[in-house]
């Protein structure tokens, strides 16, 4: 399949994005402190996403966790899913106890040399440490081989991964198409190893940031990018960082309430499947 | 005599052990070795301290693999991991263990072998989680002489004792018990066996001019990134 390098399509919002991602989709997500696009994840869940295979570029949390919740993925590959200082992730926990989702454990490096693998279009890397880990028996497609140029030194290789979707939150994106990522640069990695790639936006800017040699290297470039919709507060509530922090009194309020399977439904009602989402983003910003 | 919490205890234990760092990297969760990284910090300010989860002036600006890359090329002296179990040997689970499902390996897999050193941290010391054999190993605490491996554990450290790591025997040894417990008491609370001195000593109590930095300007950095953490200990919040 050839990857598509024609010009990157302005969407008109995140239910549109949530369209164009099709069940069994690998999605590759950056982890809670890297810009999920949670707009674009609510929209998942209201569409009805199903059989969504994760990619926790290295490790996934909120977004995650509200996927499972609701049904709509069947596979998680990550080095670890949690609700960082808010706790375990309680839907993904159970999930994983119950054998409703397969779990594809990792470790974080290993997630970052896969891709990166992707990016060069090389079959694998290699990379130290691992050895000895039960990681290595529990994946069928790691090996550990004989180091080729000096004998006697064991090294693990890992596949290439590619994503079928890349999906996160930004700041900027540009009429060229470019979206700025700035020093979240996992969410370039994330986007040059996908087929394709969608992106909420905070902001639509004018002109081309390709020629602003300030903000240049903080871009994503547009060759890389598929769809963009505008999304204000699209990372809700995670942070941007530099525009808006972490709602951690919301975070705390999802983790007490996602325990158990009524408090979860609850917690899509009033906050995913009606608009109130929608409405509170719009709170957030000040409209 | 000063009183104190005992998360005060072990960041200024979790300070004097790694005292002569150069460059101590936190990764996620870790309150309290970010709280013993900023007290050093304050008595050395050449100390480079890498917190993977700065919310603002994050020292990365390659993505999260820069933590790893640095790692591996050995730019990091002292990690920190902790475990849902953690053996005798060592070795460390962060999977699964007894039907239950903990959140999964992070980066210990790499960061154990590639770390200048770790310190084992859990605050909680009982058989449920320092066992005979973890179910499940994440990151073995030792490899074979054919593996290549900078680091390894240096130490653990719970909330009731300090170990030591005996690399050539392959063994924890008890360095001290904290204040109110005894060397019985820890004997009882482990499920792995360790060697002890005959006399026990007491971990060593923070002393008060530690304890004015921690609940001063510590404080105060901790409460940007570990906000809860920071309210529960210090009743600070984040500006």
């Amino acid at each position: 399949m050839s990857l598509p390098s024609n010009r990157t399509a302005v969407l008109a919002d995140p239910d549109e994005i949530a369209r164009r991602i099709p069940n069994g989709a690998l999605l590759g997500l950056p982890p809670d402190n890297s810009t999920p696009s949670m707009a674009a994840v609510h929209a998942l869940i209201r569409r009805g996403a199903k059989d969504l295979r994760l990619l926790g570029v290295p490790v996934l949390g909120l977004s995650a966790d509200l996927l499972i919740g609701a049904g709509c993925v069947a596979e998680v590959e990550s080095s670890a899913v949690s609700l960082g200082e808010a706790g375990l992730a309680p839907r993904f926990t159970e999930a994983v106890e119950r054998a409703q989702i397969r779990m594809r454990d990792a470790t974080c490096p290993a997630v970052h040399t896969a891709l990166q693998a992707t990016e060069k279009g090389v079959p694998f890397m290699p990379l130290r440490g691992i050895l000895g880990s039960d990681l290595v028996g529990g994946r069928g497609d790691w090996k550990v081989i004989d180091n080729p140029l000096r004998a006697g030194d064991p090294i693990l290789i890992v596949p290439a991964i590619q994503p079928d979707v890349a999906l996160f939150h930004a700041r900027w994106a540009d009429e060229a198409g470019n979206v700025w990522v700035g020093r979240r640069r996992e969410l370039a990695t994330i986007a040059h190893a996908s087929k394709r790639c969608y992106v909420t936006v905070e902001e639509f800017r004018p002109g081309d940031m390709l020629e602003d040699e300030l903000l240049a290297p903080g871009v994503l470039g547009s060759v890389y990018v598929t769809g963009i919709a505008r999304a204000e507060r699209g990372a809700w509530p995670l942070s941007l960082v530099g525009v808006y922090g972490v709602d951690d009194a919301q975070l705390r309020r999802y983790a007490a309430a996602a325990k158990t399977r009524a408090g979860f439904e609850a917690y899509l009602d009033e906050f995913v499947r009606t608009g109130r989402a929608a409405r509170l983003h719009d709170r957030a910003a000040g409209r | 005599m000063s009183s104190y919490a005992p998360e005060e205890l072990l960041a200024c234990t979790i300070a004097r052990l790694v005292a002569d760092a150069g460059h101590i990297a936190v990764g996620a969760a870790s309150p309290i070795p970010a709280t013993a990284a900023f007290l050093l910090k304050l008595k050395n300010p050449g100390l480079r301290i890498s917190l993977l989860h700065k919310r603002s002036g994050n020292p990365f600006t390659e993505g999260t693999r820069e933590l790893f890359d640095l790692a591996g090329q050995g730019r990091i002296d002292v990690f920190f991991l902790g475990g849902a179990q953690i053996d005798g040997e060592a070795n460390i689970n962060l999977v699964r263990a007894e039907g239950r499902r903990f959140p999964g390996s992070f980066g210990s897999a790499f960061m154990y072998f590639a770390a200048g050193r770790t310190i084992l941290f859990r605050e909680e010391h009982s058989r449920r989680v320092l066992v005979p054999k973890v179910d499940f190993v994440s990151a073995p605490g030792w490899s074979p002489p054919a593996v290549e491996r900078r680091g390894g554990p240096q130490a653990l450290l719970t909330g009731k004792a300090l170990f030591s790591w005996q690399k050539e025997r392959r063994r924890f040894r008890l360095e001290s018990v904290h204040p109110g417990g005894s060397a019985e008491e820890i004997r009882a609370d482990t499920g792995f066996d360790y060697d002890a001195p005959a006399q026990v000593p007491v971990t060593v109590a923070p002393r008060a001019e530690d304890l004015a930095l921690l609940r001063g300007p510590v404080a105060v950095e901790i409460a940007k990134n570990y906000p809860e953490f920071a309210r529960r200990i210090w009743c600070s919040a984040s500006s």
